[in-house]
């Protein structure tokens, strides 16, 4: 009990007929950066908002460190928002912007000064105490924001796409600066994000929402290596996806018959029981190979026709179609081959091999069931 | 004095002189263009401040007699004894006192209402939303005789015999509307967001009143108010049949307009349009300075 933060029991948030959020249980841990990862209108905002106390829950219970909050209002919770759009308040200084929620607490004098300095060291902006919201840049007010919810030295703040509304560049430079502030004051994050690569590379933890609820929560790395669904395989990156029938076992391995009679491996305890499921591998994980070649025993393999390949640079992208007519996207790092004669060309035949272990597994699918396992 | 509420940006006045040149117009027709727009800016003014000039300008006249229509001589003895006319100094001070209060209790009310209109889904809410303009809708002259007609039917104090209380009723029952409306106008907007942070950052709901919807309403509060005060200073129709034996200070003015306006009228009219110049560049200068830092 005492070491979740916050935690979410089958909570649901219906307005009408729409249910935004449906049935969630969470649990987010002290200290951690734990992020809400899904497409537009999947129930993030809302999930969050719940948390913050701007909306009530339908059903469902809210805990804070034990204590049950699903009904208390914004200001009795310890839990500070940075919003989408900063939500600075335009008539105070910066000064006063960031020392807002100590005043409210009744925080006097030389401390409110001594934290409020302390802040936008933080974020680096001292010298800005005197300007107002509408005097600073996005970046700026992004940091102002932070550094008025920080300051209160919540439990866990709560950030909403806070990065959303700035360019490529300041994102990567912001990313980094959050993660670093994160680490210095050690509060835990909840992030909401539809940005897979920024909840990726910030994350200890990423709930994968769909439609309201999520449909897997992990590491970056898990989610990445062994999504569970096609849902997560495809919002995290280009995955391929081959439908088969499950047909014995081995080693710890399910044998998998594909569309075409090909026989590959995956771990059975992804496939777990079922009879029928998609193997995914992702394009990084393949080896081309020509036809001659010999390929290590072990390995899946699969035979197929170059159709489309991509010169960029660091790599190189090829659509492969496999005998049974799947298009399976491959990758591969320009180490020895980097000039146009030596990469495959179209039209040559390959073989494409991969690590069982690196198969993952997702509900079969009447799309991939035949032979259109398209590369997304 | 509603002038108050919309100042001219510098900007606006300045961009007209200085438009691009060239073009495949001639010198002439651009000089047309200049002047024409000066000319035509000058005319519109002095036509708006021509009858403010008259008051001024009469309130240093010396005429013989008791009309203060001719040109007569210059002579400051009026602004000296501005009062020095029996019953004038307690119809301004009257007026005065109920255009304060009852700007004070309309502003107060239509900015509740206006809250409560804007903010919340309440029964009648229609209906209020409708009565709220009726006051503005109506010709004063009705109003005046309905109100009229309603106080004599009540007779009993403190709605018979007319008398200051009647006199604020009225007041306090016109201004309502147009503080509503300038009040509303101001929330339509509002950012609901910053009342969020507000409660975010653990402030109740009468804090974050305070702190953060009251200070960002506050331009259209003051916007009604003015507005409020100048309505009811000067109101004539709803006052005179509100007032029955009290005379407010444009019941003393009509009062007099047939035996000779006297020239501390005009003193007294040149001093509410100095106060309230004074007070646009209060405001100008106060929301200049407080953008600029
Ligand atoms: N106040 C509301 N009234 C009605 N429906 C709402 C309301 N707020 C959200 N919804 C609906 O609930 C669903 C989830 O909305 P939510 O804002 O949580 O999405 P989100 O995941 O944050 O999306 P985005 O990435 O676009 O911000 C959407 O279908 C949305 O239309
Ligand atoms: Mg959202």
């Amino acid at each position: 009990m005492q070491d979740v933060d916050v935690r979410l029991t089958q909570v649901t948030k219906a307005y009408g007929d729409v249910l935004a959020v449906d049935h969630i249980d969470l649990e987010v841990l002290p200290g951690e950066f734990f992020s809400l990862l899904g497409p537009s209108g999947c129930g993030k905002t809302t999930t969050l908002r719940m948390i913050g106390g701007f909306e009530q829950p339908t059903s469902g219970l809210i805990e804070l460190h034990g204590e049950d909050v699903t009904w208390l209002p914004p200001y009795q919770r310890q839990v500070n928002t940075v919003f989408q759009n900063y939500a600075l308040f335009p008539h105070l200084t910066i000064y006063e912007n960031v020392a807002f929620g100590l005043r409210r607490k009744g925080v006097k004098g030389p401390e409110v000064e001594a934290r409020v300095t302390e802040m936008l060291n933080l974020v680096e902006l001292p010298g800005y105490e005197k300007r107002k919201p509408t005097q600073i840049s996005g970046g700026q007010a992004q940091r102002v924001a932070l550094a008025r919810a920080l300051i209160n030295r919540p439990r866990v703040l709560l950030l909403d796409e806070p990065l959303g509304a700035l360019d490529l560049k300041l994102r990567k430079q912001m990313q980094v600066e959050l993660k670093r502030i994160q680490k210095e004051v050690g509060i835990t994050f909840i992030y909401v994000t539809h940005d897979q690569e920024e909840a990726m590379t910030m994350s200890d933890r990423i709930a994968v929402m769909n439609k309201g609820h999520y449909e897997q929560l992990g590491d970056p790395e898990t989610l990445y290596e062994r999504p569970t669904t096609r849902f997560v395989a495809g919002f995290l990156g280009i995955s391929n996806l081959l439908g088969g029938k499950v047909v014995g076992a081995a080693d710890g391995y399910a044998l998998l018959d594909l569309a075409d009679g090909t026989r590959i491996r995956v771990s059975a305890a992804l496939v777990a029981g079922r009879s029928a499921v998609s193997a995914g591998v992702r394009p990084e994980k393949i080896r081309l190979n020509e036809e001659t070649e010999t390929v290590p025993a072990g390995r899946n393999l699969l035979h197929g026709v170059v159709t489309d390949v991509a010169y960029i640079g660091v790599s190189t992208q090829y659509i492969v179609e496999v005998r049974g007519g799947a298009r399976v996207m491959v990758y591969e790092q320009n180490l020895e081959r980097a000039t146009k004669s030596e990469l495959w060309s179209r039209g040559e035949k390959v073989q494409l091999s991969w690590n069982p272990d690196h198969t993952f597994v997702v509900e079969a699918s009447p799309a991939d069931a035949p032979n259109d396992d398209a590369a997304e | 004095m509603a002038a108050a509420t919309t100042h001219p940006t510098p900007g606006e006045a300045r961009s007209a002189g200085t438009r691009p040149r060239g073009g495949a117009r001639g010198v002439l027709g651009r000089m047309a263009d200049k002047y024409l727009l000066i000319v035509y800016s000058a005319l519109a003014v002095i036509y708006l401040l021509l009858p403010v000039f008259v008051i001024i300008l009469f309130s240093f006249n010396n005429p013989p007699g008791r009309s203060n229509f001719l040109w007569s001589g210059f002579t400051l003895k009026y602004w000296l004894n501005p009062l020095g006319v029996a019953g004038l100094g307690d119809a301004v001070l009257l007026s005065l006192e109920i255009a304060l209060i009852s700007t004070i209790i309309s502003t107060i009310l239509g900015t509740l209402v206006a809250i409560a209109l804007e903010r919340y889904r309440f029964r009648g809410r229609a209906g209020v939303n409708a009565l709220v303009f009726l006051p503005m809708a109506t010709p004063e002259i009705i109003m005046g005789a309905s109100l009229l007609t309603l106080f004599v039917a009540i007779g009993a104090a403190p709605f018979f015999p007319l008398n200051f209380a009647t006199i604020l009723i009225a007041h306090v029952m016109f201004n309502i509307s147009y503080v509503v409306v300038t009040v509303r106008a101001r929330l339509a907007g509002f950012p609901r967001h910053l009342e969020e942070a507000a409660a975010d950052l653990y402030a109740n709901e009468w804090e974050t009143f305070r702190r953060v919807t009251f200070p960002l309403i506050l331009p259209g509060v003051v916007a009604g108010a003015l507005l409020a005060f100048s309505l009811s200073i000067d109101d004539f129709v709803i006052t005179n049949f509100s007032a029955g034996k009290t005379q407010t200070f444009p019941m003393f003015i009509y009062a007099k307009a047939k035996i000779g306006i006297p020239v501390q009228v005009n003193v007294i009219g040149t001093s509410i349009f100095l106060i309230a110049v004074g007070a646009v560049l209060v405001t100008t200068l106060a929301s200049r300075r407080s953008n600029k830092r």
